[in-house]
């Protein structure tokens, strides 16, 4: 069984996003990008698969500028065997990704897509639930758990109330939520094996696909700031100011 | 011009999240009908046939829409979808799980968890957990979007007489099947809508400590607990606990943060409480700089004060 892995180049989650002074979008010169957290959780998840002799191969996929080479060699640098880059400087929305995703899963014939749930960019949670309508595929989506059988996948969901377990029928999408595995470090001969791995470029019009945005962003402004309060000295001030200020409480 | 707003239930009740949804749709305008998919969801249909504002309900009642999976629900979403300017569900697991389903099928962009509606094709939705706030304007013949419910004031569940249209279900497409849910049994409020939430974090030390000294409180307040992602990958207490970036998205009365030292994936989850209060004993933690009320002290004796003086 194969297995592909989108993978999303994003500012680091640990940079501080700073609001461009012009709002037409968050200030990405010279910050840390690094590989979206939800999709290395997808590639540990992938290659766990493999190490457990239920896959043969792990595609990582990306879509977007020539840099995103860097996180499909971190990819590999995890594990994976081989990429491919689907690559434009088109702004990609999610329905975008999900056309170009399904035309490289239409070629490469996957049985499973493992990607993160949500790109912590622009937090839009739907590029997997997408990619799945179009294939007509079944869908895993916040899994924290994923057992592979014959022609099927049992896997657990953390939803709203608790977990649910749903058992789908492959080929299947499994979108990762925090808890599913906690990703590898690339050790440093992985990371100079991974250079030498194939990397494969591609183009949206190759792949027979509109990349046209479908949303325009009329403007990005800093959210409203909520100033720091006072510091109270001992609980007695507290259980006053949250009953005679802020009356929450009676 | 028409919306139609999906219904969020457990096929017994109407969930206090499709208010909020609802409550969108009026701030855009237009005939708003709502869809309830379920199995045995009559009670539900008639719950949202009251909601002020419903004009009409249609309901699919059938065994497959019964567990609310994604296939089967956005095959029926897309099969009805026709005449309707706007799609609209709360942004709960079940929304987020099935409307992107349906705007791929309808070949339109989804706008997920808007907080703010300009007008009918302009939206204000939250990007980089919460750091940046996107105006966008969708160019679509439909627009497809999940609410982000602390964004809108709930409707009045009462006052409408909407009327109530059965649909005829499609068929099932058997490619998902519910094996088991484990739900937290809780006689406390939803997290989602509760107006006091007392939430602990990597402080607490374990999921004992969580326990014995957050459940006295959150007693004494009526409250919903909480956590951050530290304590829930820490194993303190169940994922559905978590708030946050990923996690859920609450914006109380009163939200009591212990033990968490806030970092901004947290900070996303919480920020628009009306009032936050701290207990930290770092004097440094980013969660003193969005809390009104802050205490440098040890949780530890602090608390089981508090609980004394309430």
């Amino acid at each position: 069984m194969k297995i592909l892995v989108p993978v999303k180049r994003v500012i680091d989650y640990n940079v501080k996003v700073r609001v461009k002074a012009d709002g037409t979008g968050v200030d990405l010169a010279n910050v840390k990008m690094s590989m979206n957290p939800f999709d290395e959780i997808a590639v540990e998840e992938a290659m766990r698969l493999k190490e457990g002799g239920k896959a043969s191969e792990v595609v990582a996929v990306s879509c977007g500028l020539t840099a995103c080479q860097e996180t499909l060699r971190t990819a590999m640098a995890i594990g994976a065997d081989r990429s491919i880059l689907v690559e434009t400087d088109v702004e990609l929305q999610p329905l975008a990704v999900a056309k170009l995703l399904a035309a490289v899963a239409k070629k490469e014939g996957p049985q499973l897509i493992i990607l993160g749930k949500q790109a912590i960019d622009d937090d839009s949670n739907q590029t997997g639930q997408m990619l799945a309508a179009l294939l007509g595929w079944s869908q895993a989506t916040f899994a924290s758990k994923v057992v592979i059988g014959e022609g099927k996948a049992t896997v657990t969901r953390e939803i709203d109330g608790g977990l649910e377990t749903l058992e789908i029928s492959l080929p299947a999408i499994v979108t990762t939520d925090l808890r599913l595995n906690e990703p590898r470090y690339a050790t440093l001969p992985n990371i100079m094996k991974a250079k030498k791995k194939p990397l494969e470029v591609v183009k949206p019009a190759d792949l027979g696909v509109d990349v046209a945005p479908r949303l325009a962003t009329v403007s990005v402004a800093e959210p409203p700031k909520r100033s720091a309060g006072i510091k109270v000295a001992d609980v007695a001030a507290l259980v006053d100011k949250l009953k005679n200020e802020a009356k929450v409480i009676a | 011009m028409s919306l139609l707003v999906i219904a969020e239930h457990d096929n017994a009740s109407l969930k206090a999240a499709t208010l909020n949804a609802i409550s969108a749709a009026a701030k855009i305008g237009g005939d708003i009908h709502v869809l309830v998919a379920g199995s045995g969801c009559g009670a539900v249909a008639e719950q949202a046939a009251k909601v002020a504002g419903v004009a009409k309900v249609r309901v699919a009642d059938a065994a497959h829409y019964g567990d609310q999976t994604a296939e089967n629900l956005s095959a029926l979403i897309v099969a009805n979808a026709s005449g309707y300017s706007h799609i609209l569900a709360p942004a709960t697991s079940i929304g987020k799980n099935t409307l992107p389903r349906v705007a791929a099928l309808l070949d339109v962009a989804q706008i997920s968890e808007i907080i703010s509606v300009i007008d009918a094709d302009t939206f204000v939705r939250p990007i980089y957990a919460g750091n940046a706030m996107a105006t966008v304007k969708s160019a679509d013949a439909v627009k497809v979007i999940t609410v982000r419910t602390t964004g809108f004031d709930a409707v009045a569940a009462t006052g409408g007489n909407a009327a109530v249209e059965p649909l005829s279900a499609g068929a099932d497409l058997g490619q998902a099947k519910l094996v088991s849910r484990e739900l937290t049994k809780s006689a406390r409020p939803e997290l989602g809508a509760a107006k006091i939430i007392v939430s602990g974090g990597r402080g607490m030390g374990s999921g004992e400590n969580y326990h014995k000294l957050l459940e006295p409180l959150a007693d004494k307040l009526g409250a919903a607990m909480g956590a951050s992602r530290a304590a829930v990958d820490a194993g303190f207490v169940p994922n559905d606990y978590q708030v946050g970036q990923t996690g859920k998205i609450v914006a109380p009365q009163l939200y009591v943060a212990i033990g968490i030292s806030g970092a901004i994936q947290h900070l996303a989850g919480m920020k628009d409480s009306k009032v936050i209060v701290a207990i930290n004993k770092d004097p440094d933690a980013p969660i003193f700089q969005v809390a009104d009320y802050g205490l440098v002290a040890d949780l530890f004796t602090v608390v089981p004060e508090l609980v004394a003086a309430l």
